[in-house]
């Protein structure tokens, strides 16, 4: 039977945890609420933005002509993923499922021959994926979204993109990210954005309640100056949002993945808590108990 | 009544505007254009300018948008703005201190920054313009 002072030590040290992580799920619990309202609020835009890409690509098709973001550059030898992760852990399986979809991408493309990099979003994603990958990663993204996701961090993070594009060094981008379900719902998703993939398009479009495949454009678009002058503001602004857009699901995916795994760490340490006390209190009566024997026992032989 | 259009404005951060209007003109890259029930398809880039909502003959809003895209269609007209408010919400000194914070920068700036610079100043410029009309309007 351990002895009741190192019972005692061990009580009160994961109660101190406890306080940690009860601490921590409530943090993450306001940040959350903070995050998902940004991530709810641009979802109206990103989804219009899309549809008026779908109306764009549409009336495309028979044009040959198209801008290469829009219809890529013909090859695809050379893969980017952009792997948003957290720059912090303690947040359960966040980053880790993100990290064993894409390398199980990595490992399937590189077996087919493809040269693949990355754009690392978050400490923890580069870290776990330095061991097996150090060459490929181009360029570590520390600190976005530390006082809530801001556009202007989407923008600069696709004006790497779109520069790199421009220099050819890569064919085909995806970005890989959490997407906020529900705070226990995490769903790892990786979507095309460039070229632009006209079938994740509409899948998306189909998960939103329908709403633009059912006002699918008829008629062909007029533009105005022209389709090219519009192409080229509207391509790079779709990038941009669907950047922001990720890493906005992303912010909330992380508090939410959080704060269900601080939730979890609490009730443990609970638990942990009462069977200790249970020992504690065991053994503590076991003690009381052989010296009464004793003292009874001493007593009679007398 | 078949004879509105649903008006549609959204920020990347927020749903700005979705309601019933009779009438809106947008600012197009090669000018103002007015958007009544039954427009022919169309796409159109937007320059940095006010949006006139019209209700009933009048103008029932004015909302200042720094610039993004316009689709139209017969029923609906969606406005996807990088930046929007209320012109009413914006006050004459911050744009003019706007104005003037965009004229110092666009002396002081190299070539690579140039081009920001001057996207700033026309931002710039046309707030204030926009500010100027309005209030001309008013006093009429």
């Amino acid at each position: 039977m351990a002895n009741l002072k190192e019972l005692k030590t061990r009580i009160s040290s994961v109660k101190s945890t406890q306080k940690i992580t009860s601490a921590m799920k409530m943090v993450a619990a306001s940040r959350l609420k903070r995050a998902q309202e940004a991530a709810e609020a641009a979802r109206p835009y990103a989804e219009r933005m899309e549809r008026m890409i779908a109306s764009v690509m549409e009336s495309q098709q028979s044009i040959q002509s198209a801008p290469k973001l829009l219809a890529g550059n013909s090859s695809d030898e050379t893969y980017l993923f952009v792997i948003i992760t957290s720059d912090r852990g303690l947040c359960g399986g966040f980053n880790s499922s993100i990290v064993r979809e894409v390398r199980n991408r990595i490992r399937d493309l590189l077996s087919a021959g493809k040269t693949v990099k990355f754009l690392c979003v978050g400490r923890k994603g580069r870290d776990q994926l330095k061991s097996e990958f150090a060459a490929s990663i181009v360029k570590t993204y520390e600190g976005i979204g530390r006082s809530g996701v801001k556009f202007s961090e989407a923008e600069d993070l696709t004006s790497d993109l779109i520069e790199m594009f421009e220099a050819d060094e890569f064919d085909i981008c995806t970005v890989v990210y959490n997407k906020f379900v529900s705070v226990i719902t995490q769903v790892v998703t990786s979507q095309q954005i460039i070229p632009v993939d006209l079938v994740g398009l509409e899948q998306v479009s189909e998960e939103d309640e329908g709403l633009s495949t059912k006002e699918k454009p008829s008629a062909i678009y007029e533009y105005e100056p022209s389709e090219q002058e519009i192409l080229t503001e509207l391509l790079p602004s779709n990038l941009k949002i669907q950047v922001f857009r990720a890493l906005l699901e992303s912010s909330a995916s992380e508090h939410g993945a959080r704060m269900s795994a601080m939730d979890n760490a609490t009730r443990n340490a609970g638990e942990m808590i009462d069977d200790l006390t249970l020992t504690f209190n065991r053994s503590r009566q076991a003690r009381i108990t052989s010296e009464l024997i004793e003292i009874i026992s001493g007593a009679e032989a007398l | 009544m078949t004879n509105k259009l649903i008006f549609e404005l959204v920020s990347p951060s927020a749903l700005l505007a979705s309601e019933e209007v009779d009438m809106v003109v947008v600012p197009g890259e090669d000018g103002d254009f007015g958007v009544l029930p039954g427009h022919a398809p169309l796409l159109s880039n937007v320059r940095p300018g006010t949006v006139d909502i019209y209700n009933d003959g009048f103008v029932s809003k004015s909302i200042f948008v720094e610039g993004g895209f316009a689709e139209a269609n017969d029923e609906r007209c969606t406005l996807l703005a990088t930046r929007a408010r209320e012109l009413a919400e914006i006050s004459p000194e911050d744009a003019s201190a706007r104005l003037s914070a965009a004229r110092d920068q666009i002396v002081e700036d190299d070539e690579k920054s140039k081009a920001a610079a001057a996207r700033e100043l026309a931002l710039a410029e046309a707030l204030n313009y926009a500010l100027e009309t309005r209030s001309s309007n008013r006093s009429i």
